[in-house]
């Protein structure tokens, strides 16, 4: 992508304020929506949608699509829970909601920003977990929380051949969610996902 | 008497929180200045990453502020449209990056100063906060046990590093007790339940650098009266350079877009 899709991000529909209250919602008495059949096609539009930074995965398998809800005048708004504070992935996420929204019949949806849940990698699905092995990213370990300051690292197995007979290179890896790992048994360097 | 400044915003709730977005800003705008200058690869990844969290802390405490304003500015205004008197960040997170020890050291100060506070203010009484602080608290972790390993490495390395990040510490510690310090806004925002008294992170502060300076072989320095007057908005002659370099774009073309 040649520019940063910064007009979306700074757009009134990315604006994280949800101060225009959805109407219909999973679970709610739909009204002009008999059956929440929009609803359904509407989330399944945006749970198309692949986090740019690991295309394996998508919105929905990380836990990052939160809720969806169509207003009176049939407008969606889309919740999304950014991973990192500072991930350069969310406005890219958000441009690919309103696409493939847009794509099946739902123009000028809106995305908004959501703080709470706050998310953590416990909203990863467990299938989302083996298609990061399968491309060679190390899962999220499954402790989300606190450990000691400097604690020896959790133990984290090589995706490649499953060695646990590895150590860390940088905390920091290719993407704000990610560690920089090595393994010592094929000697393959890899990514870990971090657990938060 | 010094002259009283402006109101950084209406709403008690509102100003607290940009003022914890100050901070987290200007150090953000520091860390990036390392882009393609730190030592090793791993490291200015590393960098790169502190300052984007910085940044996006900023980016949620911001948002949050404007919406409880009222929603008459936007978290780009607060960023790009005030002068150094309406920021209110310590002056420790302005001071010039130096050399590699000098940014270790300050980030080790703050990151043990802004981790018990983002785990204090998952309790707020505002839920959107209380959001932006559980994922803040725990990016903040990583912060700290990078700084702290690298302080470690550092002081307990060769005779060098350990005079550089000794060093370090005498010439920040003049910038430690301002974090500490509670005035009104903040005894009113802890009050409400909404937000944090740091002078209530003192402890945690001490037991986190004290742990690394232990292991490090470092001294703590003897606590002087120190410098202050970056969160009542009197800043050292630093901050107006970050400001220069961060808003020329916005002001010079005023509503710019890609
Ligand atoms: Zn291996």
């Amino acid at each position: 992508m040649s520019a940063p899709p910064v007009d979306a991000v700074h757009s009134p529909s990315l604006d994280g304020r949800s101060s225009e209250r959805p109407v219909d919602r999973v679970g709610r008495p739909p009204g002009s929506d008999p059956g929440g059949v929009r609803l359904q096609a509407a989330r399944a539009a945006a749970a198309r949608v692949a986090d740019p930074e690991i295309p394996v995965l998508s919105i929905d398998d990380l836990g990052i699509l939160h809720d969806i809800a169509i207003d009176e005048n049939g407008r969606v708004l889309v919740t999304i829970l950014p991973t990192y504070s500072g991930c350069p992935a969310t406005g890219v996420i958000a441009l690919g909601v309103v696409t493939e929204l847009a794509k099946d019949g739902f123009p000028d949806a809106r995305v908004r920003l959501g703080n709470t849940p706050a998310w953590s990698t416990g909203r990863m699905s467990e299938a989302a977990r083996e298609k990061l092995r399968a491309c060679g990213i190390s899962p999220p370990g499954r402790a989300s929380g606190k450990r000691a300051l400097f604690a020896p690292s959790p133990g984290v197995d090589c995706p490649r051949c499953g060695s646990g007979d590895t150590e860390r290179i940088s905390e920091f890896g290719s993407t704000a969610c990610k560690a920089h790992w090595r393994c010592r048994a094929c000697r393959e360097p890899f990514d870990h996902f971090k657990c938060v | 008497m010094t002259p009283a400044l402006p109101p950084a915003s209406s709403d008690p709730r509102a100003a607290w929180l940009m003022r914890l977005g100050d901070a987290t800003l200007i150090l953000g705008c520091r860390m990036t200045e390392w882009l393609s200058r730190a030592p090793t690869l791993e490291e200015d990844i590393a960098l790169a990453n502190l300052g984007l969290d910085l940044i996006g802390q900023t980016r949620a405490l911001y948002a949050r502020a404007c919406e409880i304003e009222g929603g008459t500015r936007d978290e780009t205004a607060l960023a790009f449209r005030r002068a150094e008197p309406d920021y209110r960040n310590p002056l420790i997170v302005e001071q010039p990056n130096g050399n590699f020890a000098d940014t270790m050291v300050r980030h080790l100060l703050f990151a043990a100063w802004a981790t018990p506070l983002y785990e204090r203010l998952v309790a707020s009484s505002d839920m959107e906060t209380a959001g932006v602080a559980t994922r803040s608290a725990r990016e903040m972790a990583y912060h700290l046990r990078h700084a702290g390993e690298w302080t470690i490495r550092l002081g307990d390395g060769t005779a060098e590093s350990h005079a550089k990040a000794q060093d370090a510490l005498y010439d920040l510690w003049p910038y430690v007790p301002e974090l500490f310090e509670a005035d009104d806004l903040d005894r009113e925002a802890a009050a409400s339940g909404f937000g944090v008294d740091p002078s209530t992170l003192r402890a945690d502060f001490d037991a986190a650098v004290d742990a690394v300076l232990a292991r490090a072989t470092l001294k703590k320095p003897a606590e002087l009266r120190g410098q202050r007057g970056g969160r009542s908005g009197r800043h050292s002659e630093h901050l107006g350079h970050i400001l220069a370099e961060l808003q020329f774009l916005q002001r010079a073309y005023p509503d710019a877009r890609w």
